[in-house]
């Protein structure tokens, strides 16, 4: 009997419910889920960054993590209402994002994936922008050069490529700004994300690789995208790697400042891996209660990112009563801005459809939009001649 | 100032001239620095403007794109360089999904002017993945232009065009005609890039065909002189745009069609213009249009080329059968 034949007769553990190896991952965290500061001797090195933070600071960065909450749930509900043809919920997120967002200088340039609304709010780009592209009237409504916040980009891992070349031109323009992709636990898994981990070791580009892992790619957890704690891949690449605590505001801040004044001063890249969790569906198409159960949403939710901020906010007495009260009026006034913003949403029109093809023009489009405007005429003389 | 060249030369020549023209101008690929790439189109270019921009890059197609794409987003002009026609598919996603929908996704606002050079076609003998024509894969996607010299002279400008162009071009070089001499003014005022050519002058039938098929058709023009047969031959140039109203002209003309790439005929460049020209051309014809190409089977072993690929006699045969109607 053959060697291989005797191994292929043993019973095998799948790959898929192997543990992984069993030292326990590092995990920042500066404010624990019950609200209380904490400071690790571990954590020093990113503590500094958020050792001068203010009162005012905290209170922003609770303001941020609410707003976008409450953005979130008010698209939501103009999905339910038939009003978006799609949502993609970040609940749950709101301090990997808020944290991470408000780490970056302006001249900082952000490649998000499709769910960075928190981002997308600390880089002061309009809400009501995010949901063109839900509602079906463009792929995509601001300008990334104003807010240096590109489009939303459906195709997971694609961006991380965009980041690092952007990254390799900012290195090559010699000036000190960083650059920041996000991507998620399913797109670490991409090609492209280990070429953009290649790329940028080699170039030494300034990017810091923001990893979202919320847990689940769509039905698929994390166990089915790798046998390893994602931050643990940058090692096998050359460069650092850690993991956050993705619903701790503040150590979210910390640790993506230490990395971006490693990509600022020359340090190169950056893995980030917040962990988080996606306490919605993928988007309003999809149904979680197939593949996971309220066990597991409980346990997250008691690690809420807003209800710790908000203990500490109130135990250190850095917030009263007034602030919460003006900031649930702001909410609501919010939510009725971006509600009465998409209902007014028009139409495009639809020779759009033949715009911005190409920069420069092309003949066939030209013809094509001049068949459409001739088909089009047809019924207006139809309808002339009545 | 004119010059006999080569059809590598001549790029290497545009490339040379783009890159002292503009800062902006990147030149990425594998092997591309040092080695001047294997077919040494960018021989010495690394010597004379340093590794920051003729850049060697890691083996991976998809992060050659991706990161051209981002340094485009930064202002950057790369010109990225696939090393064969065969290697392009891990690059294809970030080229259809991202390089040809980025200007409309943003309503405008950015622009990606990269260039991709893709040495393409066979007839050099060589091992499988180094000899296809996919050209017809990417000009079914709008948002990129597709363009192929055939001589060194449109090598050198149409390379200076696409350059300066806003949008994508994938530039196709016919690699068998690399070494192809011939007179490149530097100082001449290109025509547009998307224009066709006439290259030969005819009244009894029009071959059309561009890259490494143009000289093939000229050859087959000859042959058929000696038996009293005016052909025109079309050097198209650009797959996409198409220069239909050349095509048009021409074929109101002549009467008669045939189409000529190595790219296989099945849903080919050919394909689309025989429906086009039949439309539009459907009282002038006195035949159907004709296509000669690839077979609708992977490209086979180097031995069996010469069989696959059109040749003088599958030409003329085409073209025999179009008079014959």
């Amino acid at each position: 009997m053959t060697v291989e034949s005797t191994a292929a007769r043993k019973p095998r553990r799948s790959a898929g419910t192997k543990k992984s190896p069993s030292t326990k991952p590092e995990l920042v965290q500066l404010l624990t889920p019950e609200g209380k500061r904490v400071k690790h001797a571990e954590n020093a090195v990113y503590d500094k960054y958020v050792a001068d933070i203010t009162p005012e600071d905290l209170r922003g960065l609770y303001r941020d993590m609410v707003l976008t909450r409450r953005f979130d749930a008010e698209a939501t509900s103009l999905q339910r209402q038939g009003e978006l043809g799609l949502w993609a919920s970040l609940l749950g997120q709101e301090a990997a994002q808020i944290g991470s967002g408000r780490a970056l200088r302006d001249d900082d340039y952000v490649f998000p994936t499709y769910r960075e609304h928190g981002v997308a709010w600390c880089r002061g780009v309009d809400p009501t922008n995010l949901l063109g592209m839900f509602r079906g009237v463009n792929n995509g409504g601001w300008d990334p050069n104003s807010n240096n916040f590109q489009l939303y980009t459906i195709v997971i891992g694609s961006q991380t490529l965009h980041a690092t070349g952007y990254a390799m031109g900012v290195a090559k323009d010699g000036t000190d700004s960083a650059v920041i992709a996000y991507f998620g636990d399913g797109a670490s898994s991409q090609g492209d994300v280990a070429e953009a981990f290649t790329f940028s070791a080699v170039y030494n580009a300034p990017v810091v690789f923001f990893c979202q892992n919320n847990q689940w790619a769509i039905s698929e957890p994390t166990e089915k995208q790798t046998r390893v704690p994602l931050y643990q891949r940058a090692q096998g690449f050359g460069f650092p790697g850690v993991r956050v605590d993705g619903n701790d505001v503040l150590a979210c801040l910390a640790v993506t400042k230490w990395a971006l004044e490693r990509a600022r001063s020359g340090e190169g890249p950056t893995l980030v891996e917040a962990y988080t969790y996606r306490m919605g569906a993928h988007t309003t198409s999809d149904d979680p209660t197939r593949y996971r159960g309220d066990e597991e949403r409980l346990a997250w939710e008691a690690k809420d990112p807003i209800l710790r901020l908000r203990q500490y906010l109130e135990s250190a007495n850095h917030a009263d009563e007034g602030f919460f009260a003006e900031l649930e009026a702001e909410s609501e006034a919010l939510g009725r801005r971006v509600r009465e913003a998409v209902r007014a949403m028009p139409d495009p029109d639809h020779f759009a459809i033949f715009e911005n093809a190409y920069a420069d023009g092309h003949a066939l489009v030209d013809e094509e939009r001049a068949q459409f405007a001739a088909y089009q005429a047809s019924f207006a003389d139809a309808e002339g001649g009545k | 100032m004119a010059e006999k060249m080569a059809l590598a030369k001549a790029v290497n020549e545009s490339l040379r001239k783009a890159l002292e023209a503009d800062p902006k101008v990147l030149i990425m690929g594998e092997d591309v620095g040092k080695l001047g790439g294997v077919f040494r189109v960018t021989d010495g270019l690394q010597k004379d403007f340093g590794e920051e921009r003729v850049i060697d890059t890691p083996l991976a197609e998809s992060g050659i794109v991706g990161t051209a794409i981002g340094l485009a987003l930064r202002g950057y002009r790369p010109v990225v360089e696939i090393q064969f026609d065969g290697f392009v598919f891990p690059a294809y996603d970030q080229i259809v999904t991202q390089l040809a929908k980025m200007h409309a996704r943003s309503l405008g606002k950015v622009k990606l002017p990269v260039v991709v050079r893709i040495p393409y076609g066979g007839g050099i003998g060589a091992v499988e993945h180094h000899s296809e024509s996919p050209e017809a894969l990417f000009a079914h996607v709008a948002g990129l232009k597709i363009v192929s010299p055939s001589n060194s002279s449109d090598a050198y400008w149409m390379m200076q065009q696409a350059i300066q162009s806003d949008d994508p071009v994938i530039f196709f070089e016919p690699k068998r005609r690399y070494w192809d001499k011939a007179e490149v003014n530097t100082e001449a005022i290109p025509g547009p890039l998307h224009k066709a050519q006439v290259v030969r002058a005819g009244t009894d039938l029009t071959l059309a065909a561009y890259g490494p098929m143009v000289k093939l058709c000229q050859e087959v023009a000859d042959a058929a002189a000696e038996e009293g047969r005016s052909l025109e031959v079309l050097d198209l140039r650009s797959v996409s745009p198409l220069d239909f109203d050349s095509i048009q002209a021409s074929v109101e003309k002549t009467r008669r069609l045939v189409v000529v790439h190595e790219a296989p005929v099945f849903f080919g460049s050919g394909a689309e213009i025989a429906a086009r020209i039949t439309e539009r051309c459907f009282y002038h014809l006195e035949a159907p249009v004709l296509r000669v190409g690839g077979y609708h089977a992977p490209y086979p072993p180097a031995r069996l080329e010469e069989e696959y690929l059109p040749g003088l006699d599958r030409v003329l045969d085409a073209v025999d059968r179009a008079l014959a109607y």
